[in-house]
């Protein structure tokens, strides 16, 4: 099953095209891993896909309706939310806060303050983050920032979630801390796609990599697949 | 400790009640005084006071620094001029609140995408617009410049503007409360991130801007009717979109008593300043705001809270701190 679908997306900037003409298709279930060199256009493919920009061509389909044109308000309430890069978080706000407000207005069902503070909660207790909860998000550290922002994501109820980079600036045991928690992610049912450049990440918990390059797909296939790809490693190493 | 916190929740709402009873009060001991002078200052304060409250109701939390507020000031006035004639009062001002509701509604759609500077310079501009726009027509069209308004005791003025304050600083307090109250400070701490988890921005945006120009409508409504006559040049001043933004820095905009404690002090300092020194009068202002801006980044409020935790020793969560865009 197809979760999503996108089909010749192309986002021109300037005469650069940054993204042009990815075809993509996500299926349910699995974690998906976005690899490529700086400059690729992965996080421009997020923000087509999540609604930040309008594309200049094609078409994104996410379970069976279109969302390409939608603004991301709409796209976070019909199920998809994304990260970003630089971590994002209200940083005047507390921990609980930043979460809440996910869980207040990403979701596709209104609810009553109770509810979500309750969601809130459980959902701070999944990602570990339940000590800081009255802790200013500004004044956390990187990693557990970005848990925040993973957090907020979490409380919008998605089912597909789209992470950029999450690892990036990570120390070895907190990837393996980041790892953890997004295998558990996806054995609650929510579909993954993550960038990444941490390799050893991206080598062990993804099922299917895709690899852009100047905005184009150029490889896809399993970890071990893309690894010994001849282009790939041309690729990498050329750059 | 716990008794402590207990009686602290009460202590604003008890000041605000015995400043409500004091104010409702007054117009009888300033009769008895024979001071009329009394009863105009209270309105001059309790008008800039409604402005800087809604002004900070909307740019307060969301950072986006409206110069409009002339626009909606000035739609109010000339509500009055149109129909105060023809409308029983409280029906005319509701008018004049609505007409403001409605322009910053287009003003909002139009704007609210600008970021910055540019939203301030282009709402600043959107004032200059409606003046002279107003100007020419009532020139070349209408055949006149500028209309009577009607005249309604300085009481009455007194007790409405009174009645709207309250009305505003309930609906400020409740709005705060809300949970779109959280999602006017996400826009303001990151917008981006804010539309990426769900919160509606735009309408967001405009609803609240229009939300605080309808007080803005409201005041100037009642306001008019102790001004004999406008024209555009008195209705569109500048100086109403300047000056509410000035008292709300000079108060701080952290909580809702921030605002009002600016505008009432500013207020007073200004109309002292005028009548003591006319010459110099804006000069000492001047000094007085840079000295704020540069010193008291969170206003009167933060001052108030800094001496508080110092006293106290205790360490608070720094509630006023906020980043600028
Ligand atoms: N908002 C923008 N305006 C102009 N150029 C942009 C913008 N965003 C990205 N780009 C350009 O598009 C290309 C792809 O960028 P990006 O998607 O961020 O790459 P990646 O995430 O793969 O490192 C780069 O050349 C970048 O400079
Ligand atoms: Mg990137």
């Amino acid at each position: 099953m197809q979760i999503l679908h996108v089909e010749g997306l192309t986002k021109y900037f300037g005469g650069l095209a940054a993204v042009a003409g990815v075809d993509l298709q996500v299926e349910k279930g699995e974690i998906l891993g976005l690899i490529g060199p700086n400059g690729a256009g992965k996080t421009t493919l997020f923000n087509l896909i999540s609604g930040t920009y309008a594309p200049n061509a094609g078409k994104i389909f996410f379970d069976g309706t279109k969302i390409s044109g939608m603004k991301p308000n709409a796209i976070c309430r019909k199920g998809l939310v994304r990260t970003f890069q630089s971590c994002r978080v209200f940083p005047e706000m507390t921990v609980f806060q930043n979460v809440l407000l996910g869980a207040l207005f990403g979701a596709p069902e209104t609810k009553t303050w109770h509810q979500a503070a309750a969601e809130t909660k459980e959902i701070l207790d999944f990602v570990g983050l339940s000590e800081f909860s009255d802790t200013r998000a500004g004044s956390l550290t990187l990693a557990n920032q970005k848990r925040v922002e993973l957090a907020r994501a979490l409380a919008t109820k998605p089912r597909l979630l789209l992470l950029d980079e999450m690892m990036a600036g990570l120390n070895p045991t907190e990837v393996g801390e980041a790892m953890e928690l997004v295998t558990q992610i996806r054995e609650k049912g929510i579909t993954i796609v993550m960038i990444e450049h941490v390799m050893k990440a991206i080598m062990n918990i993804c099922n299917r990599i895709i690899v852009l390059h100047r905005g184009q797909i150029i490889a896809e296939g399993t970890p071990a697949e893309v690894s010994t790809d001849k282009t790939v490693i041309e690729v990498y190493l050329g750059e | 400790m716990k008794i402590k916190a207990n009686y602290k929740k009460y202590v604003i709402p008890v000041i605000a009640i015995l400043v409500l009873v004091l104010l409702i009060a007054l117009p009888y001991f300033a009769e008895r005084s024979d001071s009329r002078y009394t009863i105009v200052l209270f309105k001059t304060i309790l008008m800039f006071t409604i402005l800087t409250l809604s002004w900070a109701l909307f740019s307060g939390p969301t950072g986006y620094t409206s110069l409009a507020t002339a626009a909606f000031y000035g739609v109010g006035l000339y509500t009055a001029g149109v129909l105060g004639r023809v409308l029983p009062l409280p029906v005319m001002v509701l008018c004049g609140g609505l007409a403001s509701f409605l322009l910053a509604v287009i003003i909002g759609g139009i704007t609210l995408r600008l970021r910055g500077i540019y939203f301030a310079i282009f709402t600043l501009s959107s004032v200059e617009l409606i003046k002279h726009v107003l100007h020419w027509y009532e020139i070349t069209i209408a055949g006149g410049r500028g209309r009577p308004v009607v005249r309604v005791p300085d009481t009455t003025v007194f007790y409405v503007l009174l009645g709207i304050l309250v009305l505003l600083i309930i609906t400020s307090y409740l709005l705060k409360r809300s949970k779109y109250g959280l999602a006017l400070s996400s826009i303001g701490s990151c917008e981006e991130a804010a539309a990426h988890i769900g919160v509606n921005v735009v309408t967001l945006k405009v609803f609240t801007f229009a939300l605080s120009s309808f007080f803005m409508g409201l005041a100037g409504a009642i306001m008019a009717t102790g001004m004999v006559y406008i024209d555009c040049f008195i209705a569109f001043d500048l100086n109403y979109s300047f000056f509410p933004t000035l008292m709300a820095i000079f108060g701080g905009m952290g909580n809702i008593v921030g605002p009002i404690i600016g505008a009432v002090v500013f207020t007073y300092l200004r109309e002292i300043l005028i009548t003591e020194f006319p010459y110099v009068y804006m000069f000492i202002f001047g000094t007085v705001m840079i000295l704020t801006i540069i010193y008291l980044p969170n206003g009167l409020i933060g001052l108030a809270e800094s001496i508080r935790r110092k006293l106290l020793g205790g360490k608070h969560a720094d509630t006023t701190c906020r980043r600028v865009n």
